[in-house]
């Protein structure tokens, strides 16, 4: 697979490593009153989904970007690639 | 040396005379033959045993398709079972020989097994040897493994080398046939950068094998001046003898190119490359592969598929027989005839299956149409052929035609699955192709010599204008399309005795109608159940065949019955190739630490810890084994000074405004108000709450801090820190670099460290006690002027420093610090005496830290801060994590001091049954103490903490020891650690 990095460009995904779910990203507040739940379900559940997934790559072999790669599993299309700092910010990780 | 084969014409070059051997018997062929042609050159029609009946075979086929004349190559080490000897180039001193066959070819022992092969139908394996049960693995299955089989391996190390490639190219041509050259031409006159491939070693494909026309010249004439011009230009790449054997994600492929296999001497030169080929855009033009039609004891030697038979006689100059008779259901199998008769072969008879008017007449020759061949007679080789009306005709060779199958194989490497085409009575490419594929000639179904020329430019001019290439103004190239109506027709049904589909795994007509009779009928459980197509050729010229004789079984079409999935690789690749240059040690190449030039020539005897090698002890004459030379290390440290290089370490730099905040959230214990030149030991969980690694960091000036972690887990450390920073703290201020390998470190102990250490530091930097109290560390430089770090750190409990300093002086520091050393008699000690000491003082290490342990298991519960946030804090607190009677570590001495421990013991109170209902834990660390004289051990038992003096058995099933255990601290040598802040 090429992975399309988007500060370097086109890569081998031999280059990456794979991750999983970017979900990972959303790591819950420990002080919600259901902090314990919400963290079972943050580390252990896992959609496993039939087409595009949003998965974390981690570029170990290159500039050790983590990467959202939106991954179609059924044909290994790649349709976006994202830095994971953006898509973190995004969805409103901070500090 | 006659070749009574051989006929004139053809490519090979007669004045090239290439000797060979094929079971030791000296032959001669010439440049440019197969090592086939050149055997049937030389009139040697058995070429070997079939896998499971030992029957007789010969040579069947012309390329990579060939089911039956697998052969060894060369000798010794260099031999190489099951080679196609179709594919295999014949080169001087070549040495062949058959397989599959005890005692000769001629006179196998083996080949009483056709008389059992009523016993040995499809599925015999779950049948005839069921009974009795226990005689499966010890009698039947070592017999039929014995029995079947293929070439044998040398067993030895494979002598030849392997490379590794990559190419880049806007065009890959998968093929170099008429269809892949006129691409080729096309794609290669507009300037786009170019890979053409062929599994052949002449390019031209069937142009070589066939006697038609190209713009008014022969075919294989047009090949070769097409080959010429494409030689010429910078952005071609021809490669011969590749084969593109997989299709991959996103334009890859996998081609394996032989590079030296048809070379007598490869010295120097890499036998085989595999490449990986990133393409932009492809064309497949893979052709298309003859199909044999399945009638009785059609598989002796002799039975040759027709377009092979044309091919040794035009391209080889050699007739497979001298007497050819034909059998077909389409045109194609007429012009075999035509042509070898203009060779002057004689032919005896043509047998087409259709009711046609003959399409030609040859002299002599016996024509029959809708007439079927029912037999043929001649145990080692065919000498007549009957047919249904009962007549008998002479034939040393019978070519065979039942229609083309396209190579449709790398169509399917991703999802696409191959459509039935009722006009060509054959597969051809379906939809979902690999993204940039398009598929040209006869591997789409375009048989014909125009009609495929046409398709292979088009097909390649509209690939370019995609990449945005303007094509050349050229035409594709000007031939006439043969004729090449068929009849799909599969096999006779008259006639007596079996009739064979896969040659190479002897699956005939008989056992697909056993497999549609016992239910196994769709076609993954047919191949599955007869083993049909699972042979090295994959069933390139059976699995068609054998499906249609499945969908008449079933009343279904063939299109409904479907295919079986092509996966890569195309034809086999050796695992040699898949290894390249990533063998034995190469695989995994060592990292060696700083001062493992000066280890070794210290007597280091070394142990591999993960890619790292370590000095394990330091052996002195005299002594006897191991344990002395670790026992006197430990009491040497511990009585002086010792020097160990703990380089491998991972060591993190972090820096940043927020890098405390950062250790803060990583580290399970709090590190937000760690002082400037301070280091803290450290735990960090995983997010399920288990203890993950665990090292020290030292805060060496404001915003910097340098963080260890285990050896193992350096790699891995640093990944889980960029995900924290990337993804859950994007915002936080704070950047990371490994620097494992920036910095030589070694750890000085024993109660002389100072001393040592304080000949080294540079003035004024003052490491007494009072300056630099335990868990200092400081930036400094030593040995007058070069950069290094210290930190007052203590693995073995003894008074003990870590100075690091950049790893090009890490040789000149092991050196400078023994020679400094000498006058307090420091010794260098390993990683055996760097356990033994941390045993003894009660540190956790890999066993205890193995990914089942948390904190509170640790004894270091109390560390764990709930007031804050921190990786793995919330779930660390889940109730079954922290149950009453939750394990802990502790300490075992074994109530007989003279006994010795065993780590991996499981704990069992006195009185209890040892079984799993029982168990109270486990030994996780063992070393003998020197310092105490007896052995002692860590472990982890249930309320360890509260039971302090209580015996319980150690219990070791597997080594079948058992020892009574006194449970202790974990702290065996000095408890309280006053030697360390001394």
């Amino acid at each position: 697979m090429i992975i399309n990095h988007p500060l370097l460009g086109p890569r081998d995904a031999a280059e990456f490593v794979y991750l999983g779910d970017a979900s990972l990203i959303d790591r819950p507040d420990w002080q919600d009153p259901l902090a314990a739940e919400k963290f079972h379900d943050y580390l252990y559940l896992r959609d496993n989904p039939v087409g595009n997934h949003r998965e974390l790559w981690y570029h170990e072999q290159g500039d050790r970007s983590w990467l959202v790669v939106t991954r179609n599993t059924l044909t290994h299309e790649i349709i976006k690639v994202e830095l994971a700092t953006d898509v973190a910010r995004k969805r409103g990780r901070s500090r | 040396m006659s070749q009574p084969h051989r006929i004139n014409g053809g490519l090979t070059d007669r004045t090239q005379a290439l000797h060979f051997t094929f079971n030791g018997k000296a032959m001669q062929g010439y440049a440019g033959d197969t090592l086939a042609s050149a055997l049937l050159a030389n009139g040697q029609r058995l070429v070997g045993r079939s896998f499971k009946y030992h029957r007789p075979r010969g040579i069947f086929s012309a390329g990579s398709e060939e089911p039956n004349a697998l052969v060894e190559l060369r000798r010794d080490a260099h031999c190489e079972p099951n080679t196609r000897a179709t594919v295999a180039e014949l080169f001087d001193g070549l040495e062949a020989r058959s397989q599959n066959h005890r005692g000769s070819l001629e006179f196998d022992l083996m080949a009483a097994t056709d008389l059992l092969s009523p016993f040995l139908s499809a599925g015999f394996y779950y049948k005839t040897f069921m009974w009795p049960k226990a005689f499966w693995e010890k009698f039947y299955e070592p017999i039929i493994r014995a029995s079947a089989g293929l070439g044998r391996l040398s067993g030895q190390s494979d002598p030849d080398f392997y490379d590794k490639g990559f190419l880049h190219c806007d065009l890959l041509v998968i093929g170099a046939g008429p269809a892949g050259l006129a691409a080729a031409l096309a794609a290669g006159r507009s300037g786009a950068r170019v890979v053409l491939a062929d599994e052949d070693f002449v390019l031209g494909g069937r142009l070589n094998a066939e006697t038609m026309q190209i713009g008014g010249q022969m075919g294989s004439a047009w090949a070769a001046a097409a080959g010429g011009e494409l030689a010429a230009m910078g952005n071609v790449r021809l490669m011969p003898r590749t084969t593109v054997y997989g299709a991959y994600d996103h334009g890859i492929f996998g081609a394996l190119e032989r590079r030296t296999d048809h070379l007598a001497d490869t010295t120097g030169a890499p036998r085989q490359i595999l490449w990986r080929v990133y393409a932009r855009r492809s064309i497949l033009a893979a052709g298309a592969t003859e199909r044999p039609i399945a009638f009785a004891n059609n598989d002796r030697p002799g039975v040759m598929l027709a377009g092979a038979v044309r091919t040794y006689a035009n391209r080889f100059g050699v007739t497979p027989g001298r007497r050819v008779a034909v059998f077909t259901n389409n045109d194609d199998g007429w012009r075999t005839a035509t042509d070898l008769a203009g060779k002057g072969v004689e032919i005896t008879a043509i047998i087409d299956t259709r009711k046609i008017r003959p399409l030609a007449s040859i002299p002599g020759v016996v024509i029959m149409t809708g007439a079927h061949v029912t037999g043929t007679a001649g145990r080692k080789g065919i000498k007549a052929i009957t047919l249904n009306t009962g007549q008998r005709i002479p034939a040393d060779c019978l070519a065979v035609s039942g229609g083309w199958n396209p190579n449709v194989h790398l169509t399917c490497h991703q999802r696409g699955r191959p459509v039935w085409d009722n006009d060509i009575s054959a597969f051809v490419p379906g939809g979902d192709l690999p993204p940039g594929m398009t598929v040209a000639g006869a591997a789409n179904g375009t048989l014909t010599l125009a009609a495929a020329l046409k398709e292979g430019h088009a097909t390649a001019n509209a690939a370019l204008k995609s990449l945005g290439f303007t094509p050349s103004r050229s035409q594709a190239p000007v031939a006439e399309d043969e004729p090449r109506t068929l009849e799909a027709f599969w096999h006779v049904r008259a006639g007596r005795g079996r009739a064979w589909l896969d040659f190479q795994n002897d699956v005939t007509v008989k056992d697909v109608k056993l497999a549609h009779q016992e239910g196994f009928r769709s076609v993954e459980h047919l191949k599955r159940y007869t083993t049909l197509g699972m042979a090295t050729d994959q069933g390139r010229t059976a699995n068609i065949p054998a499906l249609a004789i499945m969908a008449e079984c079933t009343g279904k079409t063939i299109a409904e019955t479907g295919t079986t999935i092509f996966r890569p690789p195309y034809t086999p690749v050796p695992i040699g190739a898949l290894a390249g240059r990533a063998r034995g040690k190469d695989f995994r190449p060592y990292r060696l630490t700083p001062s493992h030039k000066w280890a070794s020539e210290n007597g280091a005897t070394f142990v591999e810890t993960g890619n790292w090698l370590r000095a394990q002890w330091f052996a002195r004459p005299g002594e006897k084994g191991w344990r002395d030379s670790v026992d006197r290390e430990v009491r040497m440290t511990r009585a002086s000074v010792g020097i160990c290089d703990v380089t491998t370490l991972g060591k993190i730099d972090i820096q940043g405004r927020d890098a405390a905040e950062f250790l803060n959230r990583i580290y399970a214990n709090g590190f937000a108000k760690l002082a400037v030149g301070k280091v803290r030991y450290g735990l960090m969980l995983r997010e399920d709450g288990i203890a993950y690694d665990d090292g020290t960091t030292a805060h060496l000036a404001e915003n910097h801090y340098v963080m260890t972690t285990t050896t193992a887990n350096a790699v891995l450390v640093f990944r889980r820190l960029e995900f924290a920073r990337q993804c859950l703290w994007p915002d936080l201020d704070v950047h990371l670099i490994s620097a494992t390998d920036g910095w030589a470190q070694f750890a000085v102990a024993g109660p002389n460290a100072r001393a040592l250490l304080a000949k080294l530091v540079d003035a004024p930097f003052d490491i007494s006690n009072e300056a630099f109290p335990f868990m200092a560390c400081a930036s400094l430089s030593v040995c007058g002027g070069t950069p290094a770090r210290l930190f007052r750190i203590s693995f073995s409990g003894e008074l003990a420093y870590e100075i690091a300093v950049p790893a090009r002086f890490g040789d000149a520091m092991i050196r400078a610090l023994m020679a400094a050393g000498k006058e307090f008699d420091a010794i260098p000690y390993g990683t055996e005496a760097l356990g033994v000491m941390r045993i003894e003082k009660g540190h956790a290490a890999g066993n205890e830290l193995n990914g089942q342990t948390t904190a509170l298991n640790l004894g270091l519960g109390r560390m764990v801060s709930k007031k804050k946030d921190c990786i793995g804090n919330v779930l660390s607190e889940r109730a079954e994590l922290n149950r009453p009677d939750a394990v802990r570590l502790v300490g075992f001495k074994p109530v007989d001091r003279a006994e010795s421990l065993a780590a991996g013991a499981h704990f069992i109170n006195r009185g209890d049954p040892a079984d799993m209902d029982h168990d109270q834990g486990w030994m996780s660390s063992v070393a003998f103490s020197p310092m105490l004289g007896h052995s002692i051990g860590l472990g982890f038992i249930s309320r360890g903490h509260e039971r302090m003096g209580e015996i319980v058995r150690a219990v070791d099933p597997i080594r079948k020891r058992e020892v009574e255990v006194e449970i202790t601290s974990p702290h065996f040598f000095d408890p309280e650690g006053e030697r360390l802040r001394v």
